[in-house]
């Protein structure tokens, strides 16, 4: 594993933060949001401020931009850019520095750009905001900063709204917006997160690129270590608005102090597969030849067809992980809604249990129904914010006829076996957190008795602590109940760690498929190879502070 | 967009047939009798049954319709059965002030709802939002026929700046119109400016929590233009929508404002024709205040793509 071993002591320091404290008024007594915190960066430095989720690095890149939400008080500390001390400035004098001065770019390319405006005028308004340009100059600096982030088609692209680009392009026109002006200093957010690893790396050596050809100081808030391992010169460890532990990236990965940086390490999935587990021999799942084809209809022309699952073929046992690997586009979502006849495949056999359940009607396939549950990914959204859990837990059972008495005891059990204290029934899943939440999806989603359950990137929106913790109840519900498992993602760490099989799908074709062992260590196909290479910080074995051993070492060459 | 447009001009045609049957059934079935109506109290049985005759009324329901349809096809959209008038040139006649005072009242609406809507939502939770809301509130549950007066009784009795009533049209000239239409407009602009406001704030409040708006506070906007330039055009579809209904529900409701201002507008050409049982007249009056509500609609749904780029018809 390479590091970045870059030494800035010479550099100028483009930031500090100093003594940063940021409290939410009226909340005496309770933890502060932000508490001391010390921050420097200098011209050309990568720090990359680490954290999981409510440990306050968005609230410290919100504060350095004087973006804080009104909630919000900076009560103590200094925040200097070039040494001007910025919290003492007017909102008129800190606009002036945004964008020009200090530029942002965001987490959700699809939701970051204004969706009315063409992407070529969202550039443009940062020079009419900060330059007396002309029109002709503001538009041909507009067009050299898109052929600089190595967008194709200028001239088409500057003239597109943003929902007629791809996730990756979006994020090449914050970036570019963010750097038109050459600002000192460019805070980015998560800025891959919501992309594809194939795209994230590209994204990644986009951002490296033009740090050195501008000289740019870069803060990277993330919450991904591999990420953290490939960017990196200096990292900041976050927890619970305070920094846990700051040094160069190697020796933090290498020898972390902090108990919590040990723990966070520690959870990040590894690469190289577990040991397969021996193969039932009770098949519960069986597709073959399995189709789905969208479009082709048309009244007065015939549209283009589009093969979103082609010829997918797998048999799942019982106990078994099958996990459905890919990047957005790919139809491994696809392949589970047919599954799970949320839609209707355009041909082939869906075996449940023995039966084909392809072509069943409504009524037919509602005995089959409770055979397969789901847990989707975001279980902010995937449980009804005005039902109790208990509510939500029962009505499957209820609509099989279960009495409600029964059912009822069985969520107090169900709650109990997924770990989450008895009272909770009676509560409402915003009373919960995102862990917890998805714990309760989960006993939702097995208080049917499931024989398959599909999760859908089940852990995707969780912190890595707690989706390591998820994980395992998902394995002990296996070991327990038997349950077959489909998993959905697009996260080959993850993948690595729960799956028994994989099937890695491109553009609705099954492009490898095979036990994890096999595939994720000696990929065969080049898209394959492909992904594995693009997982960030794939050489370095994160759990046991070194270098990935040549044995388990995922290697695509 | 084109057969689209085209599409959606045809579908005008079988909607408008179905309001023309429950029209004409509607009329049918309410209580009483035009012909005994036209022919008074002093009248004998044998003049009643001529004057049914001559108006067409004993002929067998589908005949009636038939002749009625007939007509419409033509253009004619009959003679009043009192004033034996053609409709067409009636409603000519009375169209033009309730058109007049419903743009100008829209536009009065829009000018001060949107900055209120958004003011609102920009210092939401804060004493300007209270303000604007309270007067929604107010505007929305105060009969017209109450506000009408008192603007009358502050700003033509005491102020003595407006004439109490009547109507000018606007070819005798813009100030004498405006003399005249600007305060029954004001009396129907506190309702407008009530619901544009309100649904403005509601979608400002929405738009504002998006991620792009803060990148728009990110590039260093100011705050004015972070809410026209970045979030109002997002906000837009919904207002619109509520301007385009508000539009066409103002032409059929203005009844009560054209009688307090005394405006001699179809609102009150409507009512006075129900009283008579002048069904010609109650007709085409219905027919036209469909027809207005379909266009109306269709204008504003081609404006979506004016200011929403991800809308393609």
């Amino acid at each position: 594993m390479q590091f970045k071993s870059r030494n800035f002591d010479a550099s100028p320091v483009a930031l500090t933060a100093e003594n940063l404290t940021v409290t939410l008024p009226d909340t005496a007594g309770q933890p502060q949001v932000l508490n001391n915190i010390d921050i420097t960066i200098r011209q050309g430095e990568t720090v990359c401020l680490v954290g999981e989720s409510g440990s306050g690095k968005s609230v410290t890149s919100l504060a350095i931009m004087g973006l804080l939400p009104e909630a919000l008080q900076v009560t103590q500390g200094r925040i200097n850019l070039e040494g001007r001390d910025l919290l003492p400035l007017t909102q008129v004098q800190m606009r002036e520095l945004r964008a020009a001065r200090v530029a942002m770019i965001f987490q959700e390319p699809m939701t970051a750009l204004n969706p009315v405006l063409r992407v070529g005028d969202q550039i443009m308004e940062v020079m009419e905001l900060h330059t007396e340009l002309s029109a002709a100059e503001r538009r041909a600096r507009a067009i050299a900063i898109m052929e600089q982030v190595h967008l194709p088609d200028v001239p088409r692209i500057f003239r597109s709204y943003p929902h007629q680009l791809s996730g990756g392009q979006r994020q090449r026109i914050m970036i570019a917006m963010a750097l038109v002006l050459e600002p000192v200093l460019l805070i980015a957010d998560e800025p891959t997160t919501a992309l594809d690893v194939t795209t994230q790396k590209q994204i990644l050596s986009l951002i490296a690129e033009l740090q050195r050809v501008h000289g740019t100081a870069v803060l990277f808030i993330t919450h991904d270590m591999g990420v953290v391992a490939e960017i990196a010169d200096t990292v900041y460890v976050m927890r619970r608005g305070e920094i846990a532990e700051h040094g160069p990236v190697e020796q933090l990965l290498r020898q972390p102090r902090a108990e919590y940086t040990r723990e966070l390490l520690t959870a990040v999935p590894s690469l190289s597969p577990r040991a397969p587990r021996p193969a039932g021999d009770e098949a519960v799942l069986q597709v073959t030849d399995l189709n789905k084809i969208y479009g082709g209809g048309g009244l007065l022309r015939k549209l283009p067809e589009t093969h979103a699952a082609k010829d997918v073929n797998f048999t799942l046992h019982r106990s078994r992980t099958l996990g459905i690997v890919g990047e957005s586009g790919s139809g491994k979502s696809t392949v589970a809604r047919c599954i799970m006849r949320l839609i209707d495949p355009s041909s082939g056999q869906i075996l449940l249990d023995g039966k084909d359940i392809a072509s069943l009607g409504r009524n037919a396939l509602k005995p089959h129904r409770k055979k397969l549950q789901v847990v989707f990914q975001d279980p902010m959204r995937s449980l009804n914010p005005r039902w109790k859990v208990a509510d939500s837990l029962i009505e499957g059972p209820l609509n099989y006829g279960t009495s409600r008495r029964e059912a009822l005891a069985e969520a107090g059990r169900m709650l109990e076996f997924v770990g989450l204290p008895e009272g909770s029934l009676r509560r409402y899943p915003h009373q919960f957190s995102g862990g917890q939440r998805q714990r309760i999806a989960i006993a939702r989603a097995v208080m049917m008795r499931p024989d398959v359950l599909v999760a859908d990137e089940a852990v995707s929106a969780l912190d890595v602590s707690v989706q390591a913790q998820v994980l395992s109840l998902l394995d002990q519900l296996q070991q327990e109940l038997g349950i077959a498992i489909v998993f959905i993602t697009h996260d080959l760490r993850v993948a690595a760690q729960i799956c028994d099989d994989v099937i890695v799908m491109q553009q609705g074709v099954v492009v490898e498929q095979g036990s994890a062992a096999e595939v994720l260590v000696h990929p065969r196909h080049d898209y394959t190879r492909t992904l594995i290479e693009a997982a960030p910080g794939r050489k370095w074995d994160f759990q046991n502070f070194r270098e990935m051993t040549e044995v388990n070492h995922a290697d695509p060459a | 967009m084109f057969g689209y447009i085209l599409r959606r001009i045809l579908a005008v045609i079988p909607v408008m047939l179905l309001v023309a049957v429950f029209v004409f059934l509607l009329l049918r079935l309410t209580p009483g009798d035009p012909a005994a109506i036209l022919a008074g109290d002093m009248t004998t049985p044998a003049k009643l049954e001529r004057i049914r005759e001559a108006m067409g009324l004993n002929e067998p329901l589908h005949i009636q319709f038939a002749k009625w349809i007939g007509q419409l096809a033509r253009g004619d959209l009959g003679t009043s059965l009192i004033s034996s008038t053609p409709v067409s040139s009636m409603i000519a006649s009375r169209i033009g002030p309730t058109l007049s005072i419903g743009v100008l009242t829209i536009l009065m609406s829009v000018a001060l709802a949107i900055p209120m809507g958004v003011l609102a939502a920009w210092k939401h939770r804060k004493g300007a939002d209270y303000v604007v809301m309270t007067f929604s509130v107010l505007g929305f549950s105060v009969p017209v026929f109450v506000t009408g007066y008192i603007f009358i009784l502050i700003f033509s009795l005491k102020l003595n700046w407006f004439p109490v009533q009547g109507y000018v049209p606007l070819s005798q000239g813009l100030g004498a119109f405006m003399t005249h239409a600007f305060l029954p407009a004001l009396t129907l602009t506190t309702i407008y400016v009530a619901l544009i406001a309100r649904m403005t704030r509601a979608n400002m409040l929405e738009v504002l929590g998006e991620d792009y708006i803060r990148t728009a506070r990110a590039k260093g906007a100011s705050e004015r233009r972070v809410l026209f330039r970045h979030a109002l055009k997002n906000a837009a579809v919904p207002i619109l929508t509520v301007i385009g209904t508000g539009f066409a529900l103002l032409i059929g409701g203005v009844v009560v404002t054209e009688t307090v201002f005394n405006i001699p507008g179809i609102g009150r050409l409507t009512v006075d024709a129900i009283l008579a049982r002048d069904y010609p007249v109650i007709q085409a009056m219905i027919l036209l205040t469909s027809f207005l509500y379909v266009l109306v609609n269709l204008v504003i749904d081609l404006s979506y793509t004016f200011f929403d780029p991800r809308i393609r018809y």
